[in-house]
């Protein structure tokens, strides 16, 4: 019987509300004991003194490339990238080449996450066929075939009339709708957020009401249809406080922030520095401001990174033309212990909840958790290891990063996935 | 400035006060219609991605009066039009050793892009939305050829100043040197964001208020190619935001009207204005010489 325990850890698992020295045992890939000073023979063993002890991270957004932008990121790569940057499951959006947007599709990148991946993969499907916005996709044997929420992230749903009818289908089918907020009327043509920087820089903006009017839609036909919806990558300061209303009002609504929108603003940008190219973009300093609030008040109820990887090719081009996106699986918790644990805004438990039980609970996932029987999934974390971010040496097939070369204190330094150690620290 | 010139915001004014003084010495010198060698076997590429007729000229004759030879290169017919990229374009170029790249663009930042990469100094002739430095150093030579001082002036500027780099540019000089600068425009062309990025602005809707006491009138070219949705109609917008001789009464007596061209007579501006004693226009196109020459000299010479 494979058997792992993990020793003297401080174990902070919030769905249990426990935070205090234990060991950890898992047996077959489950949780078998959590206490203190187990009695195990036969175990392997990892020493977590002076560490955290968590539930596997879940990130509850990613983006794989596979099928279709393998040049990128593949589903072993961004899985190698995960597990470097403490996650154990990763759910991964449906925008490849194709478009998740059917059974096969899902089935062959769950069959691939089982060959080649080194953290779970949950597949998310998308809301309508080749995220075209113009009819629903196949949802409910998506559903079947492993998905866990639908989204056409990336190209949102501009119809308001299907985007009912989506959110009804997917209550009908226990999942959330996550929306990529963006009214693409509002946002066309633009590189970065619309205020004094673009302004300053020339570049068209993408302003903060693109994507208020869809959050603001959102909610509204998230009451009407009983429909879960969740608000990817929050990013302005009138969303974040909408979320709040609607959650004040019972409305089924939840919302993640990336760690860029809570850690920089648009002027934090170096001069037309494509690795800072988004989105949503990089806002005001008064909305990321709002972010953080929101993840100290618990508004948003998860840190999903958003990781998007791009070939070196397509990030070297004027401004204007390069993708939006970068990737974050590695330096995520970094960031989060840097902006929220250090300064005092929250404590470890609750940065902890952000990553486990937060977006278990936004896709009703049976993780998240060590509980006796649960999925044996650990994050170990050092709250005080330095270290600088390499981005030559990542995981990832990308190198679309802001934060090469930035110094963390604190980070992950242990991953283990269904019992085994998939990443520690060299 | 020994690493090129991408945009007047990150100048010192005694660079630029330098560069506008030694503009005065190649201003006598073109009277004379000599030619220096300070930048005798010198190259300077020309590398246009947008269509230019002034700018590129003037750099041409300016680099020429230097004494440097130089290459002018445009993105059409060129292996740009190959789907070369803008690195692999400039790496090539940067491979034949020129001592300095003038470069436009229609991409904000594309200069500043290329000079993170490339050690070959690149002159910025425009780039987009954002910066068009010689063109606000010639216009600072060119109302400092009738006024002792920017300080305290009143300038006036007109039109689609969001898409403009003119503007931009002109809006860091007059600032850095004291002048009170009025945008006018329509709101979807003029952004409340405009009148923030530097000190001293104030904007207006109305140009009979940005007129009034105005020492300088500094009209923009309207860029239909870049307005899609937010253009007027051309009778609307000459109505509202044209220029005419009528305006001028409420400018000081003295006061003089530019406009970095091509100008759009019957579009923003009267002919009537255009043609007028208080047009400067010609003497911009004039001070774009010198002032380049100002520029290649320092970059270039020996």
């Amino acid at each position: 019987m494979r058997k792992l325990v993990i020793r003297n850890g401080r174990v902070v698992d919030p769905a249990s509300k426990l935070d205090a020295i234990a060991d950890v045992l898992i047996e077959e890939g489950r949780i078998a004991a959590v206490g203190e000073k187990l009695q195990v023979t036969g175990a392997e063993r990892l020493d977590a003194s002076g560490r955290i002890v968590a539930p596997g991270f879940i990130d509850m957004h990613v983006h794989l490339r596979e099928p279709g932008f393998e040049y990128a990121e593949t589903i072993e790569t961004g899985s190698r990238a995960a597990a470097a940057g403490g996650f154990t499951s990763i759910c991964c959006m449906p925008n490849t080449s194709p478009v998740n947007d059917n059974a096969t599709v899902t089935s062959y990148i769950v069959g691939r996450a089982e060959r080649y991946a080194v953290v779970n993969v949950l597949p998310i499907g998308a809301i309508t066929k080749g995220s075209a916005g113009q009819e629903l996709a196949a949802i409910g044997s998506m559903r079947q075939a492993g998905i866990v929420a639908i989204s056409d992230d990336g190209q949102p749903v501009m119809n308001a009339r299907l985007m009912r009818r989506a959110m009804e289908t997917a209550r009908s089918f226990g999942i959330p709708v996550i929306d990529h907020c963006e009214d693409l009327h509002l946002s066309a043509g633009g590189d970065m957020h619309e205020g004094i920087q673009s302004v300053r820089m020339g570049l068209r903006g993408i302003p903060a009401a693109s994507e208020d009017v869809m959050v603001a839609r959102d909610i509204l036909l998230a009451e009407w249809t009983g429909a879960r919806f969740h608000v990817a990558h929050i990013s302005s300061c009138y969303s974040v406080e909408m979320v709040a209303f609607a959650k004040s009002r019972g409305i089924a609504v939840t919302c993640e922030a990336t760690p860029h929108h809570f850690a920089l603003s648009d002027s934090d940008m170096p001069p037309y520095d494509s690795n800072y190219k988004m989105k949503p973009p990089l806002r005001s300093g008064c909305d990321s401001g709002a972010v953080t609030q929101g993840l100290v008040s618990g508004t948003v109820d998860a840190i999903a990174t958003d990781h998007a990887p791009h070939a070196g090719s397509e990030k070297m081009q004027e401004f204007e033309k390069c993708p939006f996106g970068i990737i974050g699986l590695e330096t995520a918790v970094g960031l989060a212990l840097e902006r929220l644990v250090h300064p005092g805004k929250i404590p470890v438990a609750r940065l902890v909840e952000l990553f486990t039980t937060g977006p278990a609970r936004v896709l009703n996932l049976k993780r998240g958790r060590l509980a006796v029987g649960a999925p044996g999934d650990v994050t170990i974390l050092d709250l005080e290891r330095q270290w600088t971010y390499d981005v030559n040496k990542s995981a990832s097939k990308s190198r679309n990063s802001p934060f090469d070369g930035h110094q963390f204190r604190g980070g992950p330094v242990a991953t283990i996935v269904n019992g085994r150690v998939v990443w520690k620290v060299d | 400035m020994p690493g090129g010139l991408l945009g007047i915001e990150p100048l010192e004014r005694g660079e630029i006060e330098s560069i506008l003084d030694r503009a005065t010495h190649f201003q006598r010198q073109q009277g004379e219609r000599r030619k220096s060698d300070v930048a005798r076997g010198r190259m300077m590429v020309n590398l246009f991605f947008e269509a230019s007729t002034r700018t590129r000229t003037s750099f041409e004759i300016a680099a020429k009066r230097l004494g440097a030879d130089t290459i002018s290169i445009t993105a059409s017919g060129s292996s740009v039009d190959k789907g070369e990229s803008l690195v692999d374009t400039l790496n090539t170029l940067g491979a034949m050793h020129p001592d300095a790249i003038v470069m436009r663009h229609s991409a904000s930042g594309a200069p500043h892009f290329l000079a993170r990469h490339l050690p070959t100094p690149i002159i910025n002739a425009g780039d987009g939305t954002h910066e068009h430095p010689t063109q606000a150093l010639l216009d600072a030579r060119t109302i400092l050829d009738r006024r002792p001082t920017l300080e305290g002036l009143r300038v006036a500027i007109i039109g689609d100043i969001v898409h403009s780099r003119v503007a931009r540019s002109n809006m860091y000089l007059l600032s850095k040197f004291g002048a009170e600068i009025v945008l006018c425009g329509p709101a979807s062309l003029v952004p409340a964001e405009l009148a923030q990025i530097t000190a001293g602005v104030t904007r207006t809707h109305d140009i009979r208020e940005a007129i009034r006491d105005a020492d300088v009138i500094m009209m923009l070219r309207v860029q239909l190619e870049r307005q899609h949705e937010s253009a007027f109609s051309a009778s609307e917008y000459f109505q509202f935001y044209g220029l005419r001789l009528e305006h001028m009464d409420l400018a000081k007596p003295d006061a003089i009207v530019m406009h970095p061209g091509p100008i759009n007579r019957g579009r923003e501006i009267s002919s009537e204005v255009a043609d007028s004693q208080r047009s400067v226009i010609l003497n911009q196109v004039e001070n774009g010489i010198a002032v380049r020459m100002a520029v290649l000299e320092r970059i270039l010479s020996n």
